[in-house]
């Protein structure tokens, strides 16, 4: 594992992304691994009944599958220190297909003196973003 | 039903411990496409200095939700989970979640607010690898929103 150096980083600057293709099966994967069975993650009938446009994906799926970005770059996952997001837009999972979500992360700011880098993730999916203030904290 | 706003503000008893194992580690990690060698190899994780395989960040959701049910659940608290949407969600962690973490949960209700027909229900899990509370680990900060009859 190699940590990235402070001192090397600048604002604005990209540390990595990712394009992860999530479908149905994903998403009972998740609802298994969770503990989340709530059924608008895996019910066309019921999430179409409760007003949404289809099956959706766990926003704590896609946050989780955000985060693996900076966890890679920082090289050990364990530094990041604070994670947060708003959910801003469902990713609706099609059957069959395919929902592609793209993954994005920048150095947002850095703070020399607590020895942390805040990454900003741009979270796309149909060009639109469904994370909104995805920003994770990494003590290096 | 109408929310009970008369909530916020509420303290719940600490969980009983929630025992973090490799093998939900492991299959937390496949869930969320995270392939570092910490979450899944023991040799590694102990290599980079940790007791235990490392859960990933967002693996604390597991807990706080399940703490978070003495809440949601609770039919005098009102919130109705057909129309609930995750509305935010965030993690502050004093150190990582390892495996053979024994991790005892106080949920807190922190806001219940209402606008326009929409509740914000803000909770906040502490999480400690101690029933005594000491050793805190983490902090878990959740909204739901729920969406009134009308809406």
């Amino acid at each position: 594992m190699t940590t990235p150096v402070l001192a090397d980083l600048t604002v604005g600057q990209e540390i990595g992304s990712r394009t992860v293709d999530v479908d149905r099966a994903r998403l009972v994967r998740y609802a298994g691994a969770s503990g989340d069975f709530n059924p608008i993650h895996w019910n066309e009938r019921f999430a179409t009944e409760v007003g949404l446009p289809g099956v959706i994906a766990h926003g704590m799926l896609t946050m989780g599958l955000a985060v693996t970005v900076v966890g890679e770059w920082a090289g050990d996952p364990g530094r990041v220190v604070d994670y947060q997001t708003r959910f801003a837009r469902p990713v609706v999972v099609p059957d069959p297909g395919v929902a592609t979500v793209e993954v994005t992360g920048v150095v947002g700011a850095i703070d020399a003196e607590a020895g942390t880098v805040r990454v900003d993730l741009t979270v796309t999916f149909e060009g639109a973003r469904v994370l909104a203030k995805a920003q994770a904290l990494v003590r290096l | 039903m109408a929310i009970n706003a008369s909530y916020a503000g509420r303290q719940y008893a600490a969980t009983a411990p929630y025992l973090v194992g490799r093998e939900k580690i492991r299959e937390f990690a496949a869930a969320t496409a995270a392939t570092q060698p910490v979450h899944h190899d023991l040799v590694a994780a102990r290599a980079a200095g940790y007791p235990d395989l490392v859960a990933t960040p967002t693996f604390a959701v597991i807990i706080a939700q399940a703490a978070e049910a003495q809440l949601v659940e609770d039919p005098e608290a009102g919130i109705d989970f057909s129309r609930v949407v995750h509305a935010d969600e965030r993690f502050t962690f004093t150190r990582p979640i390892v495996a053979g973490d024994e991790i005892s949960t106080v949920l807190h209700v922190d806001a219940i607010t209402e606008r326009a027909g929409l509740a914000m229900v803000t909770t906040r899990c502490e999480l400690f690898g101690d029933a005594a509370l000491t050793d805190h680990v983490a902090t878990v900060r959740s909204t739901l929103a729920v969406r009134g009859e009308d809406a």
